[in-house]
């Protein structure tokens, strides 16, 4: 699997994600937190092939597939789907009208 | 695509808040004839949307596992289960699902939360032998196994992308897949399907949930199963399941709000889906190697 780079180059892009989508304090949500023991744990090794860390980057370079899918889905969403047809009240606002209020409500 | 109405379909499939709040009907209509419903509603409204109504998202252990909790609630299913998964790591995804909603709670965006609710729920009812035979049913129309005669580039494409993925599909599991041009699809023998049946029933329930919707997405078991044993990332599987698609756009163009969103969609969905597999069917254990020097 030589498509997914250094560990280090996806755990940046990783946490750069979870900084888009925490806000504020993104430093103490859990997931950074996670993430960042997870990279720890699994950095010293005896191994020269670690099957776990392997494991550990393939899932974290998953996850930073969704978040940024999720993303940008949610930008092209935003920018192309239709927002649906107009209330009555908007229709009418169109050319200066205001739907007449019943107060005893209709019929 | 009418995603609208799809989601109206499927929105009390999606709704997980737990007290008895009322869902807020929009005001009743003034005007009075046209499509109007029988319940007040215009039959094109968009559903009105969820306000994110909870500040914090937090993670605690019960008795069956980890449980969300919005404020002080706890998280449920659309069937008033209490939503619990086995594993933290995939608390902790669910829960930053939910807290990267901002202002309005976009369901369609929670594939992870989804994912649980189904696998919590078993809406469709059905139990591991139902969801196996399902997914190596699959195999049978599998996309990387139909190919095409021509266009002779897109079928150069197919034999030069396609044909390592089967290979190392048979190599791994010791069956024969092979491919074929013809509107049938390819003859698969009864003993593939058995090794296939017999690899899928070491996972768990939750795993096989996870697996089946994999499948689903891609059209295909043999790039579902390369993706859940790691042998391509989920960017190359979903590439290699839209290789038609891709070929097209190269020669005829990229069309944005069509093509991109598709995109963005499926590779949400496949991670959603790979991740939750991994993340139901692994167990770490931590050994602290004493260091001598």
């Amino acid at each position: 699997m030589a498509a997914l780079g250094t560990p280090l180059r996806t755990l940046r892009a990783l946490l750069r994600e979870l900084r888009h989508a925490a806000g504020r304090s993104y430093r103490d949500s859990p997931a950074y937190r996670h993430v960042l023991a997870a990279f720890r744990a699994h950095r010293v090794t005896s191994e020269k092939l670690c099957r776990a860390q392997q494991e550990l980057h393939f899932q974290a370079a998953t996850y930073l597939c969704l978040l940024r899918s999720v993303r940008e889905h949610e930008a092209l969403h935003r920018e192309y789907h239709g927002r649906g047809e107009r209330s009555p009240q908007e229709v009418a606002g169109l050319v200066g009208f205001r739907l007449p209020q019943q107060p005893g409500g209709k019929g | 695509m009418s995603s609208v109405a799809m989601w109206r379909g499927c929105r009390r499939l999606w709704w997980a808040h737990s007290p008895p709040a009322r869902l807020p009907r929009p005001p009743p209509v003034d005007a009075g004839s046209g499509p109007v419903g029988s319940c007040g509603r215009r039959a094109y409204a968009p559903p009105a949307e969820r306000k994110r109504f909870y500040q914090n998202v937090s993670i605690s252990q019960g008795e069956g596992g980890f449980e969300i909790n919005l404020d002080h609630r706890k998280l449920k299913t659309p069937q008033a289960k209490l939503f619990t998964v086995p594993s933290e790591a995939l608390a902790i995804a669910v829960a930053t699902e939910w807290d990267s909603q901002k202002d309005t709670i976009k369901f369609y965006t929670m594939h992870l939360t989804t994912l649980c609710n189904t696998a919590l729920d078993n809406p469709t009812q059905r139990n591991k032998t139902q969801l196996i035979r399902a997914a190596v049913k699959f195999l049978e129309t599998d996309t990387v196994c139909y190919r095409v005669e021509e266009p002779p580039a897109l079928a150069e494409l197919q034999k030069n992308e396609w044909d390592p993925v089967v290979a190392w599909a048979e190599k791994r599991y010791n069956v024969t897949i092979g491919s074929s041009t013809s509107i049938l699809g390819p003859n698969i023998p009864a003993s593939t399907k058995e090794t296939f049946v017999s690899h899928l029933a070491s996972y768990n329930m939750w795993a096989l949930q996870g697996i089946e919707f994999v499948i689903t997405q891609l059209k295909s078991l043999i790039l579902s199963m390369s993706l859940i044993d790691r042998h391509i990332t989920v960017e190359k599987a979903v590439l290699l399941s839209r290789l038609e698609e891709e070929y097209q756009i190269q020669r005829w163009g990229n069309v944005e709000w069509a093509h991109d969103y598709d995109l963005c969609e499926l590779r949400a969905r496949t991670a959603a889906g790979t991740l939750f597999v991994h993340l139901c069917s692994e167990s770490s254990t931590v050994k602290h190697k004493l260091l001598q020097d």
